[in-house]
């Protein structure tokens, strides 16, 4: 029968073989595959300042990028293949509220600047490798909304 | 109750289930815009409901497993806290930062990324208040008589939760990194370190309940919080399919999440097999009732739910749809929620030395939360597989897949409405018995 120490044993093996494994792929991963799959060197200062815009007003709350975030608001990881930009720039510009289909999104009235940031951290983030997501969809040959 | 600090545990209860009054409330305010009653825009937009609904939930299981700890540790360990004036100073300070992190959502004042939306000048408060935690905890359990492994598996749990915490606060430009970091926080707390928290508590909840042998059940904790490591570890993969990350993900990640399931399913057996087992019957049916149903609804939602959207092909489908949030709901109720509900009930007879066992109220309360809770999974499930076929695999549009599946959620706020009702009850409950006295040493256990 298993014994205490046997299941110690198990517990702390384990975990340290798991945890080495996992450290050593986590190193190549972001020294070697994010940089190529994401395209590093085209993070610019403009890049930089979008994320930030990103980050400090929590579009994150509505919307999801690379599938991460909220349910309330669409995908955006490819927005920029979906709209032109200017129709993104005046979105973002407008202090009109905006509510497609009933969902609100808050008005922050941008400046051209900030937009142009925004719009280059959502051009970034379409040209990233994300291993085929979003799979384009089966059936939409058969539809009439574009 | 065996030791006088004790006490302090109370307050750190008290003060999650006013957090989880508030929770509850801004999830409504969600769930009606979903619906499309979004009235409240102009004060609380969506983003900022969401911030502070997860917040206050991260929050409200902290303070309980805090609470917790204060009791568990000093009774394990057959020592007097050090310090009970420096447990109300972190008590007090862990209140504020809440506090002001939640009140900072109404105003723009957060980095949106999600669960870790406290800026970073208040995760320095943070770490300080979990610092101070800590040393007193571990103080504690080194001065004390005994180190058991139910202590020693708890405080292991919280060391490493607090050491997650760090990586999620360096900055980085690539929204990849970025994410990539988020995890080690949020996954590895949910299906890696806070496992061992649950564990620990449930051991000492089955230890007290059922009477078995410290011995055998204290084996069976280390086998378990060892399938949850050997899983959950490289189970972090399951986020790494499609985030920028490279493709070898996708078969680790897989193969190791798989696994996950396993260490949930150990903990369901763990419990059923001790109540079976156990000699003594406890009249606390109340903490019986959330014990076992922990470790049974936590297989539901974490194992089950969880498993049902790992595989990479169809996570792909899937990845960031209303599917994430019903498996959302049902692993946190299931595994955390319940645990501190568990505990919680488990104590405060202890406490406060009125032996409220086995009340109607509190059948009542366990049975409406649970059920209600399950229909607004099942609400969610609904509203999310219908999202996936006709946006992801149909290719109709994000906005009028949203209008066509918006019924959902008024089921949804139906179900939500049983669940408060429970939550109600259960509140209800904990008020009745009052503060803690020291008159309640040694009168119970
Ligand atoms: C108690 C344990 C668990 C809790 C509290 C929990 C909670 C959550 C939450 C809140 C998310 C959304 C996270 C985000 O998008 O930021 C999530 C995502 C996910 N969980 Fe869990 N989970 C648990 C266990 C599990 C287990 C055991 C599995 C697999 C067997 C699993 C599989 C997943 C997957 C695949 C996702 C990603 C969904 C997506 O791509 O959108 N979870 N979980
Ligand atoms: C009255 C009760 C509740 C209602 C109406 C409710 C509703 C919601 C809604 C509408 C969302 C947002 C989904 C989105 O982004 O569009 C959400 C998110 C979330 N809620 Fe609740 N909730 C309730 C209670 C709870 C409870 C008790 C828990 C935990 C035990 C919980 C945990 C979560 C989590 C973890 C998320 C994030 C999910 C994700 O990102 O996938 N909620 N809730
Ligand atoms: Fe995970």
């Amino acid at each position: 029968m298993l014994s205490k120490s046997n299941a110690r044993f198990f517990f702390l093996g384990g975990t340290i073989v798991t945890f080495a494994i996992f450290l050593g792929l986590s190193w190549r991963t972001l020294s070697v595959d994010v940089p190529r799959q994401t395209n590093a060197q085209d993070i610019t200062p403009e890049v930089v300042r979008g994320k930030h815009l990103w980050e400090s007003n929590n579009c994150m709350g509505c919307h999801t990028i690379f599938g991460e975030g909220a349910y309330y608001a669409p995908e955006l990881t490819k927005v920029m293949e979906r709209r032109e930009e200017a129709y993104v720039k005046l979105l973002l510009t407008s202090k009109e509220p905006w509510a497609p289909r009933g969902r609100k999104m808050v008005a922050y009235g941008f400046s051209d600047q900030e937009a142009a940031d925004l719009i280059a951290f959502l051009n970034w983030c379409g040209k990233a490798d994300l291993n085929g997501f979003p799979a384009k969809p089966k059936y939409q040959h058969l539809n009439t909304n574009k | 109750m065996r030791y006088q600090s004790q006490k302090v545990a109370y307050w750190f209860f008290a003060l999650s289930m006013l957090l989880l009054s508030l929770q509850i409330i801004y999830g409504f305010i969600m769930g009606f815009a979903h619906l499309g009653y979004d009235n409240l825009h102009d004060f609380i937009p969506f983003n900022t409901a969401r911030a502070v609904h997860t917040n206050l939930l991260v929050v409200w299981l902290l303070s309980g497993f805090m609470g917790a700890a204060y009791y568990i540790i000093p009774e394990e360990a057959e020592q007097e806290l050090v310090s009970v004036k420096l447990a109300y100073v972190q008590l007090i300070s862990l209140a504020v930062v809440g506090v002001v992190a939640i009140v900072g959502y109404h105003f723009n004042y957060w980095e949106g990324r999600k669960f870790l939306e406290i800026p970073r000048p208040l995760d320095f408060l943070v770490v300080v208040n979990v610092l101070l935690f800590l040393g007193l905890i571990l103080a504690t359990l080194f001065k004390g008589k005994k180190r058991t492994t139910t202590s020693l598996v708890l405080s292991m749990g919280l060391l490493f939760a607090a050491l997650l915490y760090l990586p999620g606060m360096i900055w980085f430009d690539n929204q990849t990194m970025d994410s990539f970091f988020r995890w080690w926080v949020v996954h590895l707390w949910v299906e890696g370190v806070w496992e061992l928290i649950m564990g620990g508590i449930l051991a000492f909840l089955l230890i007290k309940i059922t009477g078995v042998d410290r011995e055998v059940i204290e084996k069976w904790l280390y086998v378990i919080v060892g399938l949850t490591f050997i899983s959950g570890i490289l189970g972090t993969g399951h986020h790494y399919y499609y985030i920028g990350t490279p493709k070898y993900w996708l078969m680790i990640g897989g193969i190791f999440s798989a696994l996950e399931p396993l260490a949930f399913l150990g903990m369901a057996l763990f419990a059923i097999a001790m109540y079976r087992k156990g000699e003594k019957r406890h009249p606390n049916k109340v903490a019986l009732n959330w014990t076992l149903g922990t470790a049974i609804v936590s297989f539901v939602g974490a194992g089950l739910l969880g498993v049902a959207h790992t595989i990479p092909q169809v996570n792909l489908y899937t990845h960031g749809t209303l599917v994430t949030a019903m498996h959302g709901h049902l692993a946190f109720w299931g595994a955390y929620a319940m645990i501190n509900l568990a505990i919680i009930s488990y104590t405060m007879p202890n406490l406060t030395g009125r032996k409220l066992y086995d009340t109607g109220n509190g059948t009542l309360a366990f049975w409406l939360s649970n059920i209600g809770m399950l229909g607004m999974t099942v609400a969610f499930g609904v509203a999310g597989v219908a999202q996936v076929y006709l946006e992801r695999i149909v290719g109709m549009e994000f906005g009028v897949v949203q209008q066509e599946i918006s019924v959902h959620f008024a089921i949804l706020i139906v179900c939500a409405t049983m669940f408060t009702v429970g939550i109600c009850v259960y509140i209800y409950e904990f008020v009745k018995y009052g503060r803690p006295s020291d008159e309640a040493i040694y009168l119970t256990n």
